[in-house]
């Protein structure tokens, strides 16, 4: 029973979206019991698997019991089951969190909504814990179709931007495909593992190369890598609050997973590193992407939409730090993956409990609000500090492994990027304080009167404990990387799957 | 000798954030106030408490987790470290009625925020002084910007906000511009960031990055307002006074000084940068700040815009003492602290008493206000004498040894500068004290009948006042607290 734990991540939500779909018809308060009972079994799932994976090795696990090259196969080593934690921990304290949200916005579509929602996880699991590209790729289709829908449920701006983002994301999977074809056509297999092992005997290098190329470009597309973000911050922004604090903190984040898993898993370090010859460009176009996405999340005037530009920024962070190509790097990469993910959950939650509030969400509507909304301030500070880097709030943990990753390799240019972008930040973040602290000017008093209107219990817990994880995960930083991330990253270095 | 594992350190920095809870939930100011003062007490009774185990040649220390392999979140009392921590925890007392006083007096808005963000200060300050290494200093460095920030902006005014803009801008430019990627090359060339002895550096570069990574921390650590980095200070004077008195004359400046401090003696080490001579070149660093602040003093008239140029002055000061590297400088850096702390909470205190008694701020409106204040501006003199370093104060004693640690270093220039610093400070505070007290009955501003500041305002200048004369009859323990740190500096 227990061998059978790992399928217990995929399909407890898959067959619990056919469950509530079905329930969202007939009593729809059963939606969202469901779908965190089922969200809670595949925490647990994931937390066992982990647990084994770091006491035994490796697990493979094959469908149904047919062996590779013809059956599908998982293999879930120290990456997979970090990212497959990550995954189910956000979607858990989200779906918590904007219960009362969800049901006030999609009052007569809830089934649908709770549908999507765990179908998206469902993916985004599966991305994840598979060990075939082809696979990766279907997965890849569920969990976008489910998030271009999640995205687009809120009304005619959100539909609008959600297509924009099916064209383009349709466009980076096709790539994506096409680069495995590719693959299929030198090789023969889809395997991650049996592929790794027969591409070094190959002959026709050029034809590895295209593959290699066309699967990156596809990822970076679907990753939001600038300047092929253009589909993010419209579809992040004008997204109901539920779907975005779901989407935004995941989506990305798995991509670069998928970017990490097919580089050195498939193709192996020294082909990506060395026989490519990529390095330099995809670091500078890192740098470009931090600069760029600072500045433009500086000329926003919406709270969401600069989040969204952060979002491009972090990419920019960890798709660089990966490119540097040592262990430092790649290591900064996971990590910043890991905590990136909670710190965009945690602004995305603020972003949505303020909404729940002022229905608003430029700038000029922010006026007081640390007086009425004391703790979703602090915890928007918290993720904020996060953000910029500053100790001992994880994110500085992160960019401390970037920051050293970058000087070891000589691209002291990378390095800049991030200190320049912590500064900017800084502005960045600072700007929401002081409209939120200080404005109105000069009438203490009767603003004193105003009172609390904070958020919902149900929203205003999951936010601060989500916001205390961020502290956590500073303080156990090191012990996340010596325990997991370090035998995940040496293992691809070494190339020992 | 083996180190004491010991909680106490730990202790002393959460005290004070430990009762913010219940700060935030006392519904009667009294009630806030007095777990304030337990909170204070509190963190000076364990600090006080670890000194003869220090004075005996021991060290405390207390590991918390590891942050990076090599550097762990440690937590270790020294000498130099418990005499910070005993100033700052010993004036927080002091300042804590003071702030009773001010805050009632003036009606200020907030003050629930104020007495919260002033308890984290505090566990900042504490949390500095006692750091084993340089992340965790720099952890504790930058929760103590972000916790003044609500403190200067207390006013939650125009110029609050463009104070708060600049103080961030400057503060937040050093530490994540300039230290943290030097603290990076630093652990990248030495594989951990704990303070050495005899410097954690010493050996392992060559003359040109060490100038430049020398710099990044010495500029980095903008708290010490080193000119050209010192802009934000003057701006920082819109807030309350008793945050002006100890978070910028005590507490925040001195963590910026203390700072720059163990970089110069534990993590360059005196030998290397000896050798490569930049001792003298901070020293001109230091003296160039020394003689522009106080020229610029000189000119201001609102006091304490005029008492925040004369502290960045006195604060280079403390950087000349560690740049000169040797026995009584060094020395005499480390007793500045404690001496000028004393010496510049007075003033401080005294500015603020007069604008609750009178609502005056500028020093040409002060003319005949020692009639009616004798009690403050008395302390305000004392004070006075011992910024300026003259018997019978404690500012005598420092400066007294910054004096034999010139000559000690061979620098004739700089025993010059101090001296020529210690006139420039009389002529900038003296006369304050002259318009105050001798002056016609015509051109006095004020009645002539004593109406001083409230309790709760005057007695906290007085006291301080008295304590900056006790000094320099009883300058222990900061005496051999200083004697002790450097011997183990300069590793005899």
């Amino acid at each position: 029973m227990s061998s059978q734990i790992p399928a217990f991540i995929i399909v407890v939500p898959l067959l619990a979206a056919l469950v509530v779909n079905i329930a969202g018809w007939a009593r729809r308060s059963l939606c969202f019991p469901t779908a965190v009972c089922a969200l809670a079994a595949a925490w647990i799932s994931t937390i066992i698997v982990m647990l084994r994976v770091s006491r035994e090795g490796d697990i493979i696990y094959r469908m149904a019991g047919w062996d590779p090259p013809w059956g599908i196969s998982w293999h879930i080593d120290h990456l997979n089951a970090l990212i497959l934690i990550l995954i189910a921990t956000v979607a858990l304290i989200n779906i918590v969190a904007t219960r009362s949200t969800a049901a006030q916005e999609f009052p007569d579509r809830l089934g649908i909504f709770y549908c999507l929602y765990l179908l998206f996880v469902t993916g985004v699991m599966g991305i994840v814990i598979t060990g075939d590209v082809f696979n990766l790729y279907v997965l890849l289709e569920i969990a976008s179709l489910s998030g271009y829908a999640l995205l687009g449920m809120g009304g005619s701006r959100a539909s609008v931007s959600s297509l924009n983002y099916l064209f383009m994301g349709t466009i980076g999977a096709s790539l994506y495909l096409f680069g495995t074809g590719y693959l299929y056509i030198a090789t023969g297999s889809l395997n991650m593992v049996d592929i790794a092992s027969i591409l070094p005997t190959l002959e026709n290098i050029s034809l590895i190369k295209v593959s290699f190329v066309l699967c990156l470009v596809g990822l970076f597309m679907k990753m939001a890598f600038f300047p092929l973000h253009t589909w993010l911050p419209n579809a992040y922004s004008h997204a109901p609050g539920p779907s975005a604090s779901l989407i935004a903190p995941l989506t990305t984040k798995v991509m670069l997973y998928v970017m990490i898993r097919v580089a050195l898993t498939i193709y192996q370090p020294d082909f990506a590193f060395s026989q490519m010859a990529l390095q330099d460009i995809v670091v500078w176009l890192a740098v470009i992407a931090i600069i760029s996405g600072s500045i433009l999340a500086w000329k926003q005037d919406r709270l969401k939409r600069m989040l969204a530009y952060i979002i491009v920024v972090e990419v920019g962070y960890m798709a660089g730090g990966f490119w540097l190509g040592n262990q430092t790097g790649v290591t900064g990469a996971v990590l910043h993956i890991v905590n990136d993910a909670m710190m965009t959950l945690c602004l995305f939650l603020t972003a949505g409990a303020i909404a729940s509030r002022i229905n608003a969400d430029a700038f000029k509507h922010l006026q007081g609000l640390f007086r009425r909304m004391p703790f979703t301030m602090t915890a928007f500070m918290v993720a904020a500090l996060s953000i910029i880097g500053v100790p001992p709030t994880c994110g500085f943990f992160s960019k401390w492994y970037l920051l050293s990753g970058g000087i070891e390799a000589g691209h002291y240019e990378f390095t800049a990027a991030l200190i320049i972008s912590s500064l900017i930040n800084v502005l960045l973040f600072f700007r929401v304080v002081e409209i939120s602290y200080y404005e109105p000017f000069d009438n203490h008093q009767e603003n004193e009167q105003q009172g609390i209107q904070e958020a919902s219990l149900d929203m205003l817990l999951p936010l601060l404990a989500t916001a205390g994880l961020l502290i956590v995960l500073g303080f156990y930083a090191h012990s996340l990387v010596t325990w997991i991330i370090e035998p995940a990253v040496s293992s691809l270095f070494t190339g020992s799957l | 000798m083996i180190p004491i594992v010991s909680v106490k350190p730990l202790i002393a920095v959460l005290v004070s954030l430990a009762v913010i809870p219940v700060l935030i939930s006392a519904r009667k100011p009294n009630v806030r106030e007095a777990w304030t003062f337990a909170a204070a007490f509190g963190k000076f009774a364990i600090v006080a408490s670890m000194v003869p185990a220090v004075m005996a040649g021991r060290t405390l220390e207390f590991s918390i987790t590891t942050l990076f392999a090599g550097i762990a979140f440690k937590l270790e009392v020294d000498a130099f470290g418990l005499l910070f921590a005993l100033v700052s925890s010993f004036l927080w007392i002091v300042t804590s009625a003071y702030s009773i006083g001010y805050m009632r007096g003036l009606d200020e808005h907030s003050q629930t925020r104020y007495f919260c963000y002033f308890a984290a200060a505090l566990s900042a300050t504490i949390g500095v002084a006692f750091s084993a290494n340089l992340l965790t200093m720099y952890i504790f460095y930058e929760i103590l910007s972000l916790s003044t920030y609500p403190l200067v902006t207390h006013h939650q005014d125009r110029e609050a906000r463009s104070s708060g803009r600049r103080y961030l801008l400057y503060i937040m430019v050093g530490s994540i511009g300039l230290v943290l990627p030097a603290m990076v090359i630093v652990y990248l060339l030495a594989g951990t960031l704990d303070f050495a002895a005899g410097g954690l550096l010493a050996g392992s570069l060559s003359a040109v990055p060490a100038l430049f990574l020398l710099l990044m921390f010495v500029f980095g650590f903008s708290k010490a307002a080193i000119m050209p980095v010192h802009a934000w200070l003057p701006a920082a004077m819109v807030a309350p006074t008793p945050v002006s008195a100890l978070l910028h004359a005590v507490a925040v400046v001195k963590v910026g000084v203390f700072c720059v401090f163990r970089v110069i003696t534990e993590i360059f080490g005196p030998g290397m940068l000896h050798d490569f001579g930049y001792g003298p070149l901070l020293c001109a660093i230091a003296a160039v700040t020394i003689l522009v602040s106080s020229f610029i003093a000189l000119s201001q008239d609102n006091l304490k815009r005029r008492l925040a140029f004369s502290t960045i002055g006195q604060l280079s000061y403390i950087v000349l003492g560690a740049a000169l590297l040797t026995q009584s400088g060094m020395a005499g850096g480390m007793l500045h602290i404690a001496m000028h702390a004393f010496g510049k909470i007075t003033l401080f205190f005294c500015a603020g008493a007069i604008v609750v008694a009178t609502g005056v701020k500028n020093i040409s409106e002060m003319t005949g206000i020692g009639k009616q204040m004798p009690a403050t501006m008395g302390a305000f003199f004392i004070g006075s004498l011992s910024v300026i370093g003259l018997p019978p104060c404690g500012g005598f004693i420092s400066k007294w040894h910054l004096a034999i640690g010139t000559i000690e270093a061979d620098q004739l220039i700089m025993l010059a500068v101090l001296l020529l610093s210690s006139l420039l400070n009389a002529a900038y505070f003296l006369p304050v004290v002259y318009r105050a007290f001798f002056c016609t009955e015509s051109e006095s501003l004020f009645a002539n009948q004593i109406k001083e500041a409230p309790g709760w305002c005057l007695a906290p200048p007085v006291l301080t006042a008295v304590a900056s004369i006790l000094l320099f009859f009883y300058p222990q323990p900061f005496l051999g607290l200083s004697r002790l740190a450097v011997t183990r500096i300069l590793g005899g």
